[in-house]
């Protein structure tokens, strides 16, 4: 079995902005094959694995991780043989000036142009460069060049690449990436008394929609998101929330934007916490969503919650967490799933 | 030399002006095999000295190309983060989501930080961070950090150079090692192609914050000529305005107040006897490069500037044609092999 970190790398440097997870599904598939009963994908392109139980508990269960992350698509070509793009799901554009990138299935090298510092109006450093002023600079000479290059519609990535930085791991994509670590290592772990539906979704970063097909076909009894999420611990001058932080264990979903987790399944993530001695803590309430915000209400609903992953900088081209907090987040993921049971979904 | 190997190698060095060492032991490594003599001075200039042949006194032509890059500062340290401050022209517009290396004790790998666009209001995305609110991220706790880290501290950019296509490069610090290595060329051609000069080669420090080498280098060789080497302007989407130039048509040549007409007319000539296109950057004032410095040392020495065209210059991912290094590289050596032992700039109503 690869180590988390091992397959955290290896996914993060993966390039799948929604709608074109397909190099993950390439990747993921050697690392699940000899470990599950099942490998298929549906009409959206969800990677669905089933993992059999061992018959003891009669319940479905899905957990589900994201494959996709945020990205650039082109749109157009100018004259001089520049890429206009638009975003895959929520970037902030500030980030995007003097950035480097990988353009379409080639990775060809690319870089966000920005003023020259000289030639920049004084006001002009005060201003924010927004998206349809900014193009990406590939080398090419003409439209035509361009255009046969990089076509409308190429998919463009961040050039990051996962490393070490200090305590921590570096990397784009840890949003979702570290919720894909993770639901590798439970597929590629012991059975379960019950089946395990393992689906790496698609198109989270676009509107939850992977998830949504995946819950109806599977009609689960019970799910669980795995994500990487928000840590917005930098220093600030307001004294609001970081939502979550680093080093302080799995996040437990209590409620986001998009869902109210299931009480029963909260307080089984919180006691299996403590009898583990797994520190753990609580999203700060009403921040983003996660696929649990579409699975909880496919068919007739399905209880539902999400645990995640801090990290910092998520969406930006260079993403940090604490490997501690994966290692727990695994752990809790096991310990909790290994007590679950039908009783503990019955209504009081 | 390859070009764009070497091109890699330089613009991936470390320098930021005043904390140049790591670059110009990697400069010091590339000339060390060229060159007759080779001496670091008080600012921390790299001084090459190839001897000509002619006899002595030689004069001497003396050649720089700054080696400092922009990059940061540490300014402070909070709850585990690092505030930083711009060393040279560093854009603030373009820090956040950008990895740096934090040259501490050691050198420590970071990024700089940013909030995620879901905790963001909408007056938030509207506005450039100012310092304050820049943080640099090492991943570390905050005593360990402390134990590490101090305030002076220098951070520079971390960007891999990279191959885009029609044959350019992206990097980030090209101005102005992309000069570097056209001297480097150029003092490998010299190898190969008597000079009856001494040619010396400055790889100068403190462009960037006010040209503080060259004004010592030039000093110290008090040299007869000079010519200083820099980028200038590229054409790019957002900016195709006055004294802008298109990428792979040569380099520039300085011409106005900062300039000496022979020297600036011999430089082209050099180009023509090549067959090297030359563009003309004209500069009616301060040219901005180690030029400016050198003019105006000592008793004042005739200069000339040779620039190469640059894309987003000063930002982390600038873009150049490696064949306009090659040719200025060329364009030097023939400029210099070019000089007659009697020869002398002068002003043409000068008595000979």
């Amino acid at each position: 079995m690869e180590s988390l970190l091992t397959v955290l790398h290896t996914l993060s440097d993966v390039v799948a902005p929604s709608s074109h997870e397909i190099e993950m599904r390439r990747v993921l598939r050697p690392l699940l094959a000899e470990h599950v009963d099942e490998l298929r994908v549906d009409a959206l392109g969800n990677l669905i694995a089933l993992k059999r139980g061992t018959g003891a508990v009669p319940l479905r269960v899905m957990v589900a991780a994201h494959m996709d992350e945020v990205g650039l698509m082109v749109m157009d070509h100018t004259g001089e043989g520049h890429l206009r793009v638009k975003t895959f799901g929520s970037i902030d554009e500030r980030l995007l000036p003097g950035l480097q990138v990988l353009v379409g299935p080639e990775q060809l090298p690319g870089v966000m142009g920005v003023q020259a510092v000289h030639r920049t109006k004084a006001d002009s450093f005060e201003r924010v460069t927004p998206l349809d002023s900014l193009v990406v600079d590939i080398g090419a000479a003409s439209k035509d060049e361009a255009a046969r290059l990089a076509p409308v519609g190429t998919v463009i990535g961040f050039a990051t690449r996962f490393h070490e930085v200090g305590t921590l791991v570096a990397g784009k994509a840890l949003d979702d990436r570290a919720g894909c670590t993770t639901l590798v290592s439970l597929l590629q772990g012991e059975r379960f008394p019950f089946d395990l539906y393992g689906v790496f979704t698609v198109q989270e970063e676009v509107g939850l929609r992977g998830a949504q097909v995946a819950a109806y076909a599977l009609e689960p009894d019970v799910a669980l998101a795995l994500e990487g999420t928000i840590a917005d611990d930098l220093p600030k001058d307001e004294d609001s929330s970081p939502t979550t932080t680093l080093g302080q264990g799995p996040a437990i979903t209590v409620m986001d934007r998009a869902v109210i987790a299931d009480p029963r399944l909260v307080q089984l993530l919180v006691q299996t916490a403590q009898a583990e001695g797994i520190p753990y803590q609580f999203k700060q309430p009403g921040i983003g969503s996660t696929d649990a915000g579409t699975i909880h209400r496919a068919r007739g609903g399905v209880p539902s919650v999400t645990v995640a992953v801090p990290c910092r900088y998520i969406h930006s081209p260079v993403s940090l967490l604490d490997p501690r907090d994966l290692e727990w987040t695994v752990h809790l993921l096991q310990a909790a799933l290994r007590r679950l049971t039908p009783e503990l979904l019955q209504v009081v | 030399m390859e070009t764009v190997p070497l091109l890699k190698q330089l613009s991936e060095a470390t320098g930021p002006s005043g904390r140049e060492e790591p670059v110009r032991a990697l400069i010091q490594s590339l000339w060390q095999p060229l060159v007759d003599e080779l001496r670091t001075d008080a600012l921390g200039n790299l001084i090459a000295l190839r001897r000509g042949d002619g006899s002595e006194p030689r004069p001497a032509v003396l050649l720089a190309a700054h080696m400092d890059e922009v990059g940061l500062l540490v300014t402070g340290i909070e709850r585990g983060f690092l505030q930083v401050a711009a060393i040279g022209g560093a854009d603030r517009r373009v820090l956040p989501g950008l990895e740096v290396i934090v040259h501490g004790r050691r050198d420590l790998p970071g990024v700089v930080g940013s909030r995620p666009p879901h905790v963001l209001r909408e007056a938030d995305r509207k506005q450039v961070l100012p310092w304050e609110k820049l943080f640099v991220d090492v991943g570390l706790p905050h005593e360990e950090l402390c134990q590490l880290v101090q305030v002076g501290d220098i951070v520079s950019l971390c960007r891999p150079l990279v191959e885009l296509k029609g044959g350019l490069v992206a990097g980030k610090a090209l101005d102005d090692r992309a000069s570097v290595a056209a001297l480097t060329l150029m003092l490998e051609t010299l190898q190969r192609r008597p000079h009856a000069w001494d040619c010396y080669a400055v790889a100068t420090v403190q462009e960037e914050v006010g040209l503080k080498g060259a004004i010592t280098a030039a000093y110290g060789v008090a040299p007869q000529l000079a010519v200083a080497l820099d980028v200038t302007f590229a054409r790019q989407a957002d900016d195709s305005g006055l004294g802008t130039f298109e990428l792979g048509k040569g380099p520039a040549l300085g011409v106005g107040p900062n300039f000496h007409p022979a020297v600036v007319k011999r430089l082209r000539q050099s180009a023509e006897t090549q067959e090297i296109p030359l563009l003309t950057d004209p500069a009616p004032g301060a040219s901005g490069t180690d030029a400016w410095g050198i003019q105006v040392a000592r008793e004042g020495i005739p200069t000339g500037l040779l620039s190469i065209p640059v894309r987003y210059m000063h930002q982390p991912v600038e873009v150049l044609a490696p064949r306009d290094v090659e040719r200025t590289g060329r364009l030097l050596a023939a400029f210099v092999a070019g000089l007659e032992p009697e020869y002398r700039p002068r002003w043409e109503d000068e008595p000979a």
